[in-house]
């Protein structure tokens, strides 16, 4: 069963939050949907340009208070 | 007050040295208690692989007894934790021991996984223990010339390594009077190539006047022995001669089979360091799942934060501090000049342009490195 996970990459200067997403993907299963907290607005930019480039699925990306909540789908 | 410390790495041996030192008292009085159980008696300086792979530090130098790292009055125990029973504030050891605590602080660290990639171990030199340093060493010495590529995994233990053995290795063949005859190609899996923007905004002109080539966006899918060549999960490919890696990392096995956290990686609070839903367990080093880099300054620093809190724990009833994302690297930017990094979780990184000073001062740290350990640095 597909899971909902959240990465909590806020402040994360070094891996930094595509980093911690590509370190998640690795532990996640196909149909699996991550969110990405990342307080550096270039995520909203290079997290969809690395999941559109490996082919999984953008869900989509929102700002709240500072932070931005990027969602993506494993879909292989 | 009984402490337990899982492990002695950095973390965990910083941490047991600066509680020993801040409840002196209550260590006497018996008020307080300190043991640490550790799969090893000897202590390993890992920093210090980065330079096995050149011949320029000998194993023996990497190694002390870990008890003659440890203030009197610790309690230390080569035996280590096969099963956690937090809900009865137990472990369990690999002799059948069982130990009590009141308070537990994870420092297990983590391991290179090559395996997890096909062909990776087979056709790939790396650093990451003493057995392949050592391998890298000797495949270096014989290494003629080619072309060289350098392949970075997810996560990996010390973010700096990947830009420091491609720098190093360009000194390494320009010393050998080879270097027209290699080819260096730095792979790195984001859009850049460092995580840190103000370190990638060095690194890639430096790797340009050097005449390191570079693509980014390369994640490692597998290694083709016979082609010779390392494809990426985007989709491209390197042909290499030499492929030199930095492997990606997971927590240890036991914390994985007792269910601790995806990966080997628990689940930690920012700033407390307690793992999530136990006030009682702290988690240090590169055992945590914090988006912060796996590095022994990191271990160093959280250790301090901890150790103070877990001593007011002792004293006042509760913790006094917060943690606040401090790590500190060294860059190596060749073989005698060196910058640094130096960040938490508000500021970023300001690197300077590398000095010989700053790369003497890191030749000094890995000696100073043990009075850290013993908790006076």
């Amino acid at each position: 069963m597909a899971e909902h996970k959240v990465i909590d990459a806020r402040g994360s200067f070094c891996p930094g939050p595509l980093m911690e997403l590509i370190a998640g993907m690795k532990l996640s299963q196909v149909g699996d949907e991550l969110e990405v907290l990342s307080t550096d607005k270039g995520s909203a930019n290079d997290i969809p340009e690395w999941i559109h480039k490996v082919g999984h699925d953008f869900l989509g990306a929102r700002e709240e208070a500072g932070v931005w909540h990027i969602t993506v789908r494993k879909a292989k | 007050m009984k402490i337990l410390i899982v492990g002695g790495g950095m973390g965990g041996t910083i941490l047991a040295n600066n509680l020993a030192r801040r409840l002196a008292s209550e260590l006497k009085s018996g008020k307080a208690r300190i043991t640490m159980l550790s799969a090893s008696e000897r202590h390993f300086y890992q920093p210090g692989l980065l330079y096995l792979a050149f011949g320029r530090v000998t194993p023996d130098e990497l190694y002390r007894d870990q008890a003659s790292l440890l203030e009197p009055g610790i309690g230390f125990f080569v035996d280590p934790v096969e099963t956690f029973l937090l809900d009865e504030n137990q472990v369990k050891t690999k002799s059948g021991r069982t130990f009590d605590y009141d308070i537990l602080a994870i420092a297990t660290g983590s391991r290179p996984v090559p395996e997890l990639i096909p062909g990776l171990v087979e056709n790939s030199e790396t650093f990451y223990t003493e057995e392949s340093a050592l391998k890298m060493f000797k495949r270096l010495r014989a290494f003629e010339g080619g072309r060289v590529v350098i392949a970075v995994g997810v996560p990996h233990k010390c973010p700096m390594a990947p830009l420091e053995i491609t720098f190093m290795l360009h000194d390494y063949f320009k010393d050998r009077g080879i270097l027209d005859k290699v080819k260096l190609h730095y792979t790195y899996p984001i859009g850049r190539v460092h995580s840190l923007e103000n370190v990638a905004k060095w690194a890639a002109p430096e790797m340009t006047r050097l005449g390191i080539t570079y693509e980014t966006l390369f994640n490692i899918k597998e290694v083709d022995g016979k082609a010779k060549v390392v494809r990426s999960e985007e989709g491209t490919e390197a042909a290499f001669d030499l492929l030199v890696s930095i492997p990606a990392h997971r927590g240890m096995e036991v914390i994985e089979k007792n269910k601790l956290g995806a990966g080997g990686f628990i689940p930690t609070h920012r700033h407390q360091l307690n793992m999530e839903g136990r006030k009682n367990v702290f988690v240090l080093g590169d055992t945590t799942n914090l988006p912060i880099s796996k590095a022994g300054s990191t271990a160093h620093f959280e250790a301090e934060a901890l150790g103070e809190n877990i001593a007011a724990m002792v004293k006042l009833g509760a913790p006094v501090r917060d943690y606040d994302g401090k790590v500190f690297c060294f860059i190596e930017a060749g073989k005698d000049r060196a910058t640094y990094a130096m960040f938490d979780y508000q500021n970023p990184p300001d690197p300077k342009p590398p000095t010989k000073a700053i790369h003497w001062f890191k030749m000094a740290y890995n000696k100073l490195y043990w009075t850290s350990a013993r908790g006076l640095l």
